[in-house]
C-alpha cells in the first residue's frame, strides 16, 4: 500500500501539541493514543439524545441543522434578508458576502421580508419535509434587526408549523432577546471563536459599537463579554443556544478548548467547530495572508476533545446564507426571486404533515436495522478503530455513484457501533458521463484518512484507484442502510484481521475543501 | 464638506442607512447614496460620521469636497 502519491496535506501540524492540551482539559487520553488515562468513565462519550434531556432532543430532533440523524431527513432553509453588519472579521470580505457563513464569490440575491415570507411557502409546498427557517445573514441579522423580525413576523402568521431560527456575531445580541423569545424562536447560533480578547484581536480587526467604531482588544473585549451576556441570558430565557466556532490554526485552535468550557457553562447545547474557509481568491485579510484552514484530523481531533465536554456537531456545511433543501444539496436556483413571482402558492399544511409522518417512519426503520445489526457485534473485542466515506444522497442510505458524488460522508466505525464524524465536499469526479482525470487525486485526498468508500456504484477505473492509494471501494451495500451496512462491514472487518486475512494499518489525513458548499451547476 | 459614497465600492449592504441621524443616505440601484444636503458630517451628533464608522468597506464614505464645510448653526 503505497498511497503516498496523493497525499496532500502538508507537514504542518500543531496536533499533537493540541492533544495533549486536549488530554489535560479532559482529565484522560485521547483516541489517538496519548495515555495517562484516568480512566474516567464519562471521558470521549458520544453524542447523541443519550447526553441530551428530553425536553431538548424534542426540539432538536427534528431540525436538520441540530440533528444529526434528523439531517438526513429533515430540509432547512435560509432566507437572505440581512446585509448589514456590524462587526468585521479576518475571514470575511464583504464585498463578496461572507465567506464562511455564506457562499463565497457570488453575491447573494437579497430579499425584502416580504419576498422572503412567500419563498418561504414556496420552498415549504415544494419541499415537505422543510421544517426550519433560519436567517444568518449574509450580514447579521441582529444589525437588521427590523428586516429579521419582520420576516419572523410574517411566517408566523402563514405557517405556524415552521421553525425559526438566527445565527449571529452576538454583539447586540443582549437588546434583541425579549424580541426573540417573543417570536418564539427557539434556536439561536451565535458564532463565538474566542473568549479571550488577546485572541480575539487577531480575528476581528473591529467592531461598531454605540455608535463607534472600536478596534484590537477593545473591539474584542466589548465583543466577548456582549456574546457571552446574550448567551447567558438566551439559555436563562429557555432559548436553545448553539455555539459556531472557526477553527483558525495558530490563532484559535487550542484555545477553543476553552471556549468550549466557557459556553458549555453558560448552558449552549451544541458546538459546531467549523474548519476556517481561506482561499486568496476571496479576497479576506486570512485569505491574502496565506492563513490556512486545518486538515481533516486536526478538525476531528479537536472536536473529538470538546465532545466528552458537551455535544458536538461535525454535519455543518458551512452553508450559504440563501440555500434552501437538505443539507448537502441545494436547491436554491429553483427558487429565485423571478421564479418565486410568478409563482401561485398555496400553503397546505396536512400535506406537509402527511409526508413527515412517512418521513418518520423510514426513520424509525432505519434505527431498527441498525439496533440489529449492532447485536452482531456484541462482544467484540477490538481497539481498531477506522473511517469510511459513504456516497449518499440522504435517507440514510447508501445510494449515490461515486461518480456522482459531490460530498462524502464520513462514519468512525469500532465496537460501540458506526459514528458519523464529517463530511468531504468533492469537485464532482463524474461530470457529464465520463470521470474526469484531473479530480480523481482530489477526491482521494478528501477521504485519504478512510479505509474504505461506500457507494451505490463504481466504474472500474476510479475502482482501480482507489484500491491503489489504499481505499477499498465498497459497492456490495448499494441502497442499503448506511449505519447498518458500516457496521456489517466492521465486523467482516474484524474477522478477516483475526483470521490474518489482512493486516490493519493506520491511514493518513485527508484535506478539507476549500469553500462554502454550493450546488454543482 | 458632505460625505460621499464611493458607488464603485459600496456592496449595497445597507449598514449605514439607519445610521445617519440626519437620514441623509437612501438606495439608489443596489448601491447607497448620501444627500449632500441633508449631511452634517454628523456633527452635534456623534464623534465620528457614523456612515464611515459602520461601513464594512474602508474608503467608502469619504469626504466629498465639492461642498462646504458644514457648521453646526
Ligand atoms: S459576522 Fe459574518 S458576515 Fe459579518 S463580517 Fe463576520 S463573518 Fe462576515
Ligand atoms: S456623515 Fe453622518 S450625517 Fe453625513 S451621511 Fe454619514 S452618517 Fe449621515
Ligand atoms: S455601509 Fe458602506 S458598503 Fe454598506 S451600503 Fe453603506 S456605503 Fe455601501
Amino acid at each position: 500500500m503505497e498511497p503516498t502519491a496523493y497525499v496532500g496535506v502538508q507537514e504542518i501540524k500543531p496536533l499533537q501539541q493540541l492533544l495533549e492540551k486536549v488530554a489535560e482539559h479532559k482529565g484522560c487520553g485521547t483516541s489517538s493514543g496519548t495515555s495517562g488515562g484516568s480512566g474516567k468513565s464519562s471521558c470521549g462519550s458520544s453524542a447523541g439524545p443519550a447526553d441530551m434531556s428530553p425536553e431538548v432532543w424534542e426540539k432538536v430532533k427534528n431540525h436538520p441543522c441540530y440533528s444529526e440523524e434528523a439531517h438526513h431527513h429533515y430540509a432547512r432553509m435560509h432566507v437572505a434578508v440581512a446585509p448589514a453588519c456590524n462587526i468585521q472579521c479576518n475571514y470575511c470580505n464583504r464585498k463578496y458576502d461572507c465567506a464562511n457563513e455564506s457562499r463565497p464569490g457570488v453575491v447573494s440575491e437579497k430579499l425584502t421580508p416580504e419576498q422572503a415570507s412567500k419563498k418561504v411557502l414556496a420552498v415549504a409546498s415544494a419541499i415537505p419535509q422543510m421544517t426550519v427557517l433560519g436567517i444568518a445573514g449574509p450580514g447579521d441579522p441582529l444589525a437588521n434587526p427590523e428586516k429579521t423580525f419582520k420576516t419572523f413576523e410574517l411566517i408566523s402568521k402563514t405557517a405556524p408549523d415552521i421553525k425559526l431560527c438566527l445565527s449571529t456575531n452576538g454583539l447586540t445580541l443582549p437588546d434583541h432577546v425579549e424580541t426573540i423569545k417573543s417570536f418564539n424562536v427557539d434556536h439561536v447560533t451565535i458564532t463565538i471563536n474566542m473568549v479571550d480578547p488577546e485572541v480575539g484581536q487577531h480575528i476581528y480587526p473591529w467592531i461598531y459599537y454605540q455608535n463607534k467604531r472600536w478596534k484590537g482588544i477593545d473591539a474584542a473585549r466589548i465583543l466577548s463579554e456582549r456574546q457571552l451576556l446574550g448567551l447567558e441570558m438566551l439559555t436563562a430565557a429557555g432559548i436553545l443556544c448553539k455555539v459556531n466556532s472557526v477553527m483558525i490554526p495558530g490563532i484559535n485552535d487550542q484555545h477553543l478548548v476553552e471556549v468550549n468550557r466557557a459556553v458549555k457553562s453558560r448552558g449552549a447545547f451544541l458546538h459546531n467547530i467549523m474548519p476556517l474557509i481561506s482561499a486568496p481568491e476571496h479576497g479576506t485579510v486570512f485569505g491574502l495572508n496565506g492563513q490556512r484552514g486545518p486538515s481533516a484530523q486536526e478538525l476531528k481531533a479537536l472536536q473529538d476533545a470538546c465532545e466528552g465536554e458537551m455535544n458536538m456537531m461535525r454535519h455543518c456545511r458551512q452553508c450559504r446564507a440563501d440555500a434552501v433543501g437538505l443539507l448537502g444539496e441545494d436547491r436554491s436556483a429553483e427558487f429565485t426571486t423571478e421564479k418565486i413571482d410568478a409563482m401561485e402558492v398555496e400553503y397546505d399544511a396536512a400535506t406537509r404533515q402527511a409526508y413527515q409522518e412517512l418521513v418518520e417512519e423510514q426513520r424509525q426503520a432505519k434505527v431498527a436495522a441498525k439496533q440489529a445489526e449492532l447485536a452482531g457485534l456484541a462482544g467484540a473485542d477490538s481497539d481498531i478503530k477506522l473511517l469510511i466515506a459513504v456516497a449518499t444522497k440522504g435517507e440514510g442510505k447508501v445510494n449515490e455513484h461515486f461518480g456522482h458524488a459531490s460530498e462524502f460522508q464520513v462514519y468512525e466505525l469500532s465496537t460501540t457501533g458506526a459514528k458519523f464524524v464529517g463530511h468531504r465536499r468533492v469537485d464532482l469526479y463524474c461530470q457529464g458521463g465520463y470521470g474526469e482525470e484531473d479530480t480523481l487525486p482530489t477526491v482521494i485526498r478528501a477521504i485519504n484518512d478512510c479505509h474504505a468508500v461506500f457507494v451505490a456504484k463504481i466504474g472500474g477505473c476510479p475502482r482501480d484507484e482507489l484500491k491503489a492509494a489504499g481505499i477499498e471501494p465498497v459497492d456490495r451495500y448499494a441502497y442499503e442502510f448506511i449505519e447498518q451496512s458500516a457496521i456489517a462491514y466492521f465486523r467482516d472487518y474484524l474477522a478477516k484481521v483475526a483470521s490474518g486475512e489482512i493486516v490493519h494499518q493506520d491511514r493518513g489525513d485527508a484535506d478539507i475543501r476549500q469553500g462554502a458548499y454550493i450546488a454543482a451547476a | 464638506m458632505a460625505y460621499k459614497i464611493v458607488s464603485s465600492q459600496c456592496t449595497g449592504c445597507s449598514a449605514c442607512e439607519p445610521e445617519c441621524p440626519n437620514v441623509a443616505i437612501r438606495e439608489k440601484n443596489g448601491t447607497f447614496v448620501i444627500d449632500p444636503a441633508k449631511c452634517t458630517e454628523c456633527l452635534g451628533h456623534f464623534d465620528e460620521p457614523q456612515c464611515v464608522a459602520v461601513c464594512p468597506v474602508d474608503d467608502t464614505c469619504v469626504i466629498d469636497k465639492a461642498y462646504p464645510r458644514y457648521q453646526a448653526a
